[in-house]
């Protein structure tokens, strides 16, 4: 025989050569996918009728395919996965409208149908064990450690009862209506028990968050909804988990009695709040780990990953729930994981739990598609369709009812769109398919159920996927105003937050502020001494500070190749600002949105808002406001350097800024692309760079940088600025970050608004004025020979 | 006015229910709270309020003290403020926190809607003068801001200063580059707030009238 390789687009040819052994052991075994193996009539080497060159070197090209096959098989798997993925986001449109979980579906599909007609097995590595030990963790893992934590706290009541109440309800009464329906003869399936029927509904109804989240996020949908969906679909998996296996254990049962139901309910709840309990344990004993981490990095991402696999694997070995206890793992651990760790220990573990799960998940979809099509299936029109019907059915009603139950006890109680946005938004996944297909042999209808449950998660996901969109769009469910919030209503809003928490203070009612307040007095107490190496209470915007500081700082060094005699004369530099007679305002749209970050972050918080979700198939977005500033540093620093940014570029720039249009507020949309343009690519390098990368500076400030004091030293300089008005335009200047003047380039309409005691009384017009953006200072940024000569502003 | 004897009977509190809209219940609790607070006095001063702990804790605790002691919140057209108070103002003031009813017509809600930004108005408005000036803003967003250290005042001042470029440009449309803006009035208030839905945001929640579970003892 030869070896002949072929690669085809999507499907390995592999032909090995002679030996039947091997080839019989391909088609045996299952876990060969791609291995298509044409038995060469019979070939040994002596005997091949065309003898290759390469016969007769045998000893030095050799092909030892067995050897590699596993995990050779699981790695083009893998590989195919991420094609399709990639291949997805190649035209942008399809992801807006067809949700991804569609799309590896259909790539499965069509996977599938090559291999049927080729008459390939798929590879049974969905074994029952493969799932729950390996492919389910990390997808758990990943809801879990990205979930907001605060909406999530602040909801948790209605997350619970929508969870376990919800798919109670769901798998109890599809159950029984499939039961009801199997009574009746014509349809031939009067052999489902009831504990089988119990078995089966309770594996429909776990729903899947996925498609929903990412048509959520792009609409922009209320955010209760959205923490709503997220939570449930979480904790559903534990439910559902459970159910299915209280339910497989009772359906080998023969007889069951009234005391095992009593005794499986308590198990039930034995199992929920052990599965509760184990996960905080473990999430302390990590962040008590990682508090010793500090001299060996490297293994940090490993410890947070092995404890969280172990509370997983110690729950499973108790039977309690596993999913429970991985996911509070993840969210005791995280805060406090993320404030010990290195910056680049927590984007390592952050990407790879995303990626590990999004590759699971991946894995699950596609062999949705490939097993659709290559399983035998056993169709019954009647039990399929009614299950379909009652699943959605059931949902419906369940939703509808547990909402009005819940709602009065809801700040924001859920309308009717909201409703149904939540039944419909009731896709089936990867976890129902894969239950269903590691049910146990000695269920007789078997392929019955598995069948269903592929259609039942094919019409979800493809129709229901495929529609919610457009449907939630015209229905105009009541969406979060992030995009056009003003400051003022921020402003208000936490005023009034404080206000109601004062006023409940006063008369003394206990609201459920109650214990959050007190949790936080304890955590912040007790709980952060013991887990959290060096303790800094430091607010969060100080942090961002610091680390873009550090970042930019980096930069400037690499960028003047060694030029250090330029970095700081701090002093000098302050001085300089101290003269610079910016006290304009100018309230870009960054300026603004960063200011909602900081009131945001900053404002003494009850209710603590997520301004940024996060994206099921993305890592979070927490960069926004990191991005506004980098930008600021990085125009800053061109701004400086650049001393050619005089006159006719100011002018045109100054131009691309208009004033505030009428009536719309400081919010409106100004393209700060321009400023990018502007400034020319090096910028948009430089930010793309730096945004792909969270980090997180270690608390320890590793440069003595002075930054710090930048914000209390703009204070200091603009309390010192004497104001001399030019008559051009009075304008007030942002004090955000800093306010150096732009210096020379705008001197000559800087209009100088100074920073007025405000005994003045009298105030200028608020008019907008061109900004070039250089907030934060940057003492190193200070090139002395650049300098402009221009005086500062007189 | 009003102080009650130490056994405040029904008729009293009916009346009082008529006014503020509570229930009869919800009274007699807010009225052992009263007690509470005022360590069985007839009225309450503003130290009382300053020694409950939780509220120690609150940035805008000056601002919602005042308010109790703010003849403005009393009735319309009071001026200045008052040393202490008695229970019925304790009470007209609480109820502006309370929840509106389910079932209540458009200008009804319109009007409890009115009330309570007036509430908050009258919080920032500490002069009395009928306009929040900007020295004002600034001062009820550094107090908000109070929590994190690290921000100057300069932020806070930027934040208010942005603010109220809003107001003007949303009550009063673009200005030239001469005119000023004064303050906010009142109107303008409601113009730029017309977004947040107040009825929800503002008003506690009597979620049980179990004053043994849910009352706080407190050390006051």
């Amino acid at each position: 025989g030869y070896l002949h390789f072929t690669k085809k687009k999507k499907k390995t040819f592999l032909r090995t050569r002679g030996s039947e052994t091997i080839s019989k052991a391909g088609t045996d075994q299952s876990g060969v996918a791609l291995v298509i193996n044409r038995p060469p009539s019979n070939h040994t080497p002596d005997t091949d009728p065309d003898p290759d060159p390469g016969e007769t070197t045998q000893a030095v090209f050799t092909l030892n395919y067995p050897r590699i096959q596993i995990p050779f098989e699981i790695t083009l798997w893998v590989l195919l996965a991420s094609f399709a993925k990639i291949g997805f986001h190649v035209y942008h449109k399809i992801t807006v409208w067809v949700p991804e979980s569609c799309l590896l579906i259909s790539i499965g599909l069509i996977v599938g149908g090559i291999m049927h007609s080729l008459h390939e097995k798929p590879p049974a590595v969905l074994t029952s064990n493969a799932f729950f030990l390996y492919m389910l963790p990390p997808i758990v893992l990943d809801s879990g450690y990205f979930m907001p934590t605060r909406p999530f706290f602040e909801n948790f009541g209605t997350v619970l009862w929508f969870a376990v109440v919800g798919t109670l309800w769901n798998s109890i009464g599809i159950g029984i209506s499939l039961f009801a329906i199997c009574q009746i003869e014509v349809f031939g399936v009067q052999d489902i028990t009831l504990q089988e029927n119990f078995l089966f509904a309770s594996i429909i109804s776990a729903v899947e968050p996925v498609a929903v989240l990412t048509v959520f996020e792009d609409i922009s949908v209320h955010e209760q909804l959205y923490i709503v969906v997220f939570g449930e679909c979480l904790f559903n998996d534990a439910v559902t988990v459970v159910l299915y296996n209280l339910f497989n254990h009772v359906a080998a049962l023969e007889v069951v009695e009234a005391g095992d139901v009593f005794l499986d309910i308590g198990r039930f709840f034995v199992v929920g709040l052990g599965g509760t309990i184990f996960g905080a344990l473990f999430g302390f004993v990590t962040a008590f780990t990682t508090r010793f981490t500090g001299k060996v990095r490297e293994i940090e991402p490993l410890i947070i990953f092995l404890y969280s696999y172990l509370a997983y694997l110690i729950a499973e070995l108790f039977a309690i729930s596993s999913i429970m206890a991985i996911v509070i793992c993840a969210l005791t651990m995280k805060y406090y994981v993320e404030e010990n760790v290195s910056q680049r220990s927590c984007t390592t573990i952050r990407h790879v739990i995303k990626m590990v799960g999004s590759v699971s998940e991946t894995l699950i979809f596609f062999f949705l598609g490939v097993v659709t099509i290559t399983t035998e299936h056993e169709w019954n029109w009647g039990y399929i369709l009614f299950a379909l019907l009652f699943a959605l059915l059931w949902r419906g009603l369940g939703i509808l009812v547990l909402t009005q139950i819940i709602n009065p006890f809801r700040t924001i109680p859920f309308n009717f769109k909201d409703q149904f946005g939540l039944a419909y938004g009731g896709l089936r996944g990867a976890v129902s398919f894969a239950l269903a297909f590691t049910l146990p042999d000695n269920i007789g209808r078997k392929d019955l159920f598995i069948t269903g449950t592929i259609v039942v998660i094919i019409f979800t996901v493809f129709i229901q996927g495929i529609t919610i969109r457009p449907l939630l769009k015209l229905m105009n469910v009541r969406k979060t105003n992030r995009n056009q919030e003003t400051i003022n209503d921020e402003i208000h809003k936490r005023l009034m937050e404080h206000t109601v928490a004062g006023i409940e203070d006063l008369c003394g009612q206990w609201s459920h502020y109650y214990w959050k307040d007190k949790f936080m007095k304890f955590n912040n107490r007790i709980l952060r001494k013991i887990l959290i190496r060096d303790n800094h209470p430091e607010s969060s915007i100080v942090a961002l500070y610091k680390k873009l500081e550090l970042q930019n700082a980096m930069e400037v060094l690499d960028q003047m190749s060694g030029d250090i005699s330029a970095a700081p004369s701090l002093i000098s530099l302050h001085e300089e600002r101290k003269n610079a007679s910016k006290s304009r305002k100018k309230f870009l749209s960054s300026d603004v949105t960063n200011m909602h970050e900081l009131l945001s972050k900053n404002m003494y918080k009850i209710r603590h808002r997520t301004v940024s979700y996060t994206n099921k198939h993305t890592l979070p977005d927490d960069i926004t406001a990191r991005e506004i500033l980098m930008r600021r540093h990085t125009s800053l620093r061109r701004s400086l350097r650049a001393g050619s940014f005089h006159g006719t570029n100011a002018a045109k720039m100054s131009q691309k800024y208009f004033s505030l249009p009428m009536g719309r507020s400081l919010n409106s949309r100004f393209p700060p692309r321009r400023l990018v343009h502007a400034d020319g690519d090096i910028e948009s390098e430089i930010n793309y760079s730096s945004i792909r990368h969270p980090q997180r500076v270690s608390s320890k400030a590793v440069m003595p940088l002075r930054p710090l004091n930048t914000l209390k030293e703009v204070a200091s300089s603009v309390n010192t600025v004497d104001g001399q008005n030019e008559e051009q335009r009075g304008c007030r200047r942002s004090h955000l970050g800093s306010n150096v003047s732009r210096s020379g380039h705008l001197t000559s309409h800087l209009p100088h608004g100074s920073s007025r005691n405000c005994s003045d009384g009298d105030h200028d017009a608020w008019v907008e004025e061109p900004q070039n953006n250089s907030d934060v200072q940057h003492p190193l940024m200070r090139r002395p020979h650049w300098l402009p000569q221009k005086p500062h502003d007189k | 006015m009003g102080s009650f004897q130490s056994l405040p009977d029904d008729h009293q509190y009916r009346t009082l229910s008529l006014k503020t809209g509570f229930s009869l219940e919800q009274i007699a609790i807010l009225h052992n709270r009263f007690k509470q607070l005022s360590q069985n006095e007839e009225t309450l001063r503003r130290d009382d309020l300053k020694t409950i702990q939780d509220l120690e804790s609150n940035p805008i605790r000056y601002q919602i003290i005042e308010a109790f002691f703010d003849r403005r919140n009393f009735q319309k057209d009071g001026v200045g403020s008052v040393e202490e108070i008695g229970f019925e103002e304790f009470l007209t003031v609480m109820s502006y926190f309370r929840a509106p009813a389910h079932h209540i017509t458009e200008e009804q809600r319109e009007e409890i809607r009115r009330a309570k930004l007036r509430f908050l108005f009258n919080m920032h408005d500490t002069d009395n003068d009928g306009t929040i000036t900007l020295e004002e803003y600034r001062h009820v967003v550094e107090e908000l801001l109070s929590r994190s250290g690290a921000l100057g005042r300069e932020t806070a001042k930027g934040i208010a200063d942005a603010a109220m470029l809003e107001v003007a440009s949303i009550s009063v449309g673009p200005m030239a580059p001469d005119e000023f803006y004064e303050g906010i009035t009142f109107e303008h208030f409601l113009k730029i707030l017309k977004g947040i839905e107040i009825e929800t945001r503002m008003h506690i929640r009597f979620l049980n009238m179990d004053t043994a579970v849910f009352c706080k003892q407190h050390s006051v």
